[in-house]
């Protein structure tokens, strides 16, 4: 971009923020673009299944894509800022330049340049009868600027996580101001407001030697005539064109796959209020722990959200479990099943779409040898999938997979919680036992919360055969694992080896865990950690 | 769209203009800017719509999650009682607080987010919210005692497997049942 002042010429004599104004706007630039890529996330998840045939690691950044967004929206702001602010000092110096109407003040004689054909001006402030507030609404960069930088606060504003954790829908709605954001981005520099002096006339006035001498220009004998400039073409288009096309394309593939049918074939009721709901659609292909969008017209026509798939590819069918906890589950569990006990008509059943499957980290969990699956709570659904599969894949198909050792933990405050997953371990420890690869899976269930009551039960029945609670031969262990001991124990069963870890749960226990990994992994063992959160 | 309490995105909007207001105003003083008699007044009212936001209320439905250091705010803007407890004299506030910042170009950012966040509260009002002070929780957790740290890493002691007798048939009566008389 080379020197201002060389360039713009005698503009810095009235500008004198200008580099402080372009600098952020170049930076807004480049962000404003890279802003809308992270959020294509079938572009993502297309990238993603490309780059994994080559490198894992590769593929494992895209996952951290909502991260960046956030990274990228903070710079915007910052630079939004300093925009700001600059071209606050700016309009006030053209200001000035217009009211101190005084011939031997060179901004003043800067300013009267262009008076008479209203083209070749430097100051865009014409005349002395205004203030900056009254040019800024009445030009086109003032008013795109309030309307786009309005729209960015609310923006802001609404994705607190505060706001965003506790009303999504607020957070979403708002979040659409961004097609506002980027209309008035793109025509923000179309009024060409900022001016520097052409090239031609660099030639006959050189700003060096002739900005001294400013009362004779145009004169005889000066060498120097007077300035012409000129506003310089928008740049922002070039730049936010490409990511708005790829962004719009994107918003199609949503569109486009949010309309193929997607039957449900069976509606299932768990305790602990699960909802359970298999689906079936032309064409779909899932791979182990991803994720699908769910919109149910009948609800809701604008609200998208996502769950985790709990059948295994090997399934004829898809699955979700949905926790029934807000307005949108609850309508949806009245619209599939309501108070009815009898079976359905499978036309009375909602239509449905989605949108997905979107990969995430589970999806590498094959390509370990040695993997370990830690779910808390509800996060324990994308394993769901991944023990199915190892299901099907070992068990049935008796194909050879890489993984060989399996080492599972779930932690759940709830014993009702259990039910469902519950009998999925049940059916797996059965078929295990049946085929005598009982040293595959090892799987511990941690119960973190209790009752009095319930304890006094567990007491009693400690010495049955079965667990008292899940019906499994694995009893169930009560409090919060010694991840220490755990970590340590599985670096001395298997050296040398590459260990995968996975988590679905809380940021604290993401931390700990991977503080865990670090200080477990030595020469010969490596853990890796994976985590996966909505 | 759900329950949404407007009031919690209200705060934040106001929150985050009174810091825009405070900034302009700052700029406008600084840069001694033609009229910045309203930037110096701007500075004043950015300040005080800072304190007046920055202690959350405390949410009709589910947890609520206090700023940093709020508690000393949240004594200062419980005192001034409904004033400060009612959304509708909030937004009727915040509305005239924006007013002047409209007449310096520095402080008109301020002055229109400002007045969105004027008017997501007389929503929030028309709702029927107030602002409820978040009070520290008064039953304090009883400490566990010092020597309790780990786990017990052994199992109780229990007697040899002949005299602890499984009664399978029983569970229930078995529990009831002690090898080893208990002595005093």
């Amino acid at each position: 971009m080379g020197n201002f002042a060389a360039n713009e010429g005698l503009s810095i004599f009235v500008i004198h923020a200008l580099s402080w104004a372009r600098a952020p706007a170049a930076c807004l630039n480049f962000n404003c673009m890279l802003i809308l890529l992270p959020v294509c996330r079938n572009l993502l998840s297309f990238l993603r299944g490309t780059v994994q045939c080559c490198s894992r690691t590769a593929a494992r950044q895209l996952d951290r894509n909502i991260t960046f967004h956030k990274l990228v929206a903070y710079m915007i702001a910052f630079h939004t800022a300093v925009h700001i602010v600059a071209h606050l000092f700016n309009f006030e110096y053209f200001m000035d330049a217009q009211l101190q109407r005084n011939s031997s003040h060179l901004p003043f004689v800067l300013s009267e340049i262009g008076s008479g054909d209203n083209a070749s001006f430097l100051n865009p402030i014409r005349t002395n009868e205004t203030n900056p507030t009254i040019v800024m609404f009445t030009t086109v960069a003032g008013l795109t600027g309030v309307a786009i930088t309005l729209a960015l606060i609310l923006i802001i504003t609404s994705s607190m996580e505060v706001i965003r954790r506790s009303y999504f829908e607020v957070f979403w709605y708002t979040h659409h101001l961004f097609v506002v954001f980027f209309v008035g981005l793109v025509f923000h520099g179309f009024g060409r407001i900022v001016r520097g002096q052409t090239a031609g006339s660099l030639e006959t006035n050189r700003p060096e030697a002739c900005a001294e001498h400013f009362e004779d220009w145009g004169g005889p004998g000066s060498g120097c005539a007077v300035p012409a400039f000129a506003g310089n073409p928008p740049m922002t288009w070039k730049w936010v064109v490409g990511p708005m096309i790829l962004y719009v394309c994107e918003r199609l593939v949503r569109f486009y796959r949010a309309h193929q049918k997607v039957v449900i074939t069976k509606v299932v009721m768990h305790p602990s209020k699960t909802l359970e709901l298999q689906m079936k659609r032309k064409g779909f292909h899932m791979e182990v722990g991803q994720y699908v969008f769910i919109q149910c017209p009948s609800v809701s026509r604008l609200e998208w959200h996502p769950f985790t798939l709990t059948s295994a590819p090997e399934e004829d069918y898809f699955s979700a479990h949905i926790r029934i906890v807000g307005d949108w589950t609850e309508a949806l569990y009245e619209a599939c099943v309501g108070d009815k006990t009898q079976p359905q008509e499978a036309w009375k059943l909602p239509k449905l779409a989605i949108d997905g499957p979107f990969g995430t980290a589970s999806e590498d969990v094959f390509r370990y040898e040695v993997v370990m699956l830690v779910g808390a709570g509800i996060g324990v659904t994308p394993f769901a999938s991944i023990l199915k599969s190892v299901w099907y894949k070992r068990i049935q198909q008796n194909q050879e997979v890489f993984t060989k050792k399996i080492y599972f933990y779930w932690l759940c405050p709830e014993t009702e919680a259990f039910e469902w997953f519950a009998d999925l371990l049940q059916s797996l420890e059965g078929q295990m036992t049946e085929k005598g690869v009982t040293d595959f899976l090892s799987y511990n269930i941690y119960l973190t919360r209790w009752k009095e009551t319930e304890a006094a039960h567990f007491r009693v029945h400690h010495e049955a055969e079965n667990d008292p609670i899940t019906g499994l031969k694995q009893k169930t262990l009560y409090g919060k694992p010694n991840w220490d001991h755990e970590f340590s124990s599985i670096a001395t069963a298997h050296p040398g080896t590459k260990v995968g870890v996975f988590l679905c749960g809380p940021p604290q226990l993401g931390k700990s865990l991977e503080k865990q990994c670090l200080s477990h992994s030595e020469a010969d063992v490596k853990f890796i950690f994976n985590k996966e959160n909505f | 769209m759900g329950k949404i309490e407007w009031a919690m995105w209200a705060n934040e909007q106001a929150l985050a203009s009174g810091l825009i207001l405070l900034t302009g105003g700052i700029v406008g003083v600084a840069g001694q800017f033609r009229g910045w008699q309203f930037a110096a007044y701007a500075i004043a009212a950015g300040v005080f719509v800072c304190l007046l936001e920055y202690p959350r209320s405390k949410r009709a439905k589910g947890t609520s999650v206090e700023r940093t250091g709020q508690y000393c705010f949240t004594v200062c803007v419980k005192s001034f009682g409904p004033l400060t407890r009612n959304y509708y004299v909030r937004a009727f506030l915040h509305a005239a607080i924006c007013v002047p910042g409209g007449f310096m170009l520095a402080t008109v950012l301020g002055c229109v987010c400002l007045g969105i966040a004027s008017i997501i509260y007389l929503a929030a009002a028309i709702r029927g919210e107030h602002w409820e002070p978040i009070v520290p929780r008064k039953d304090t957790v009883r400490p566990p005692p010092a020597d309790i740290k780990n786990p017990p890493q052994n199992p109780p002691p229990r007697p040899p497997p002949e005299t602890r007798r499984k009664r399978v048939e029983d569970l229930e009566g078995a529990a009831y049942d002690n090898p080893i008389p208990v002595k005093d």
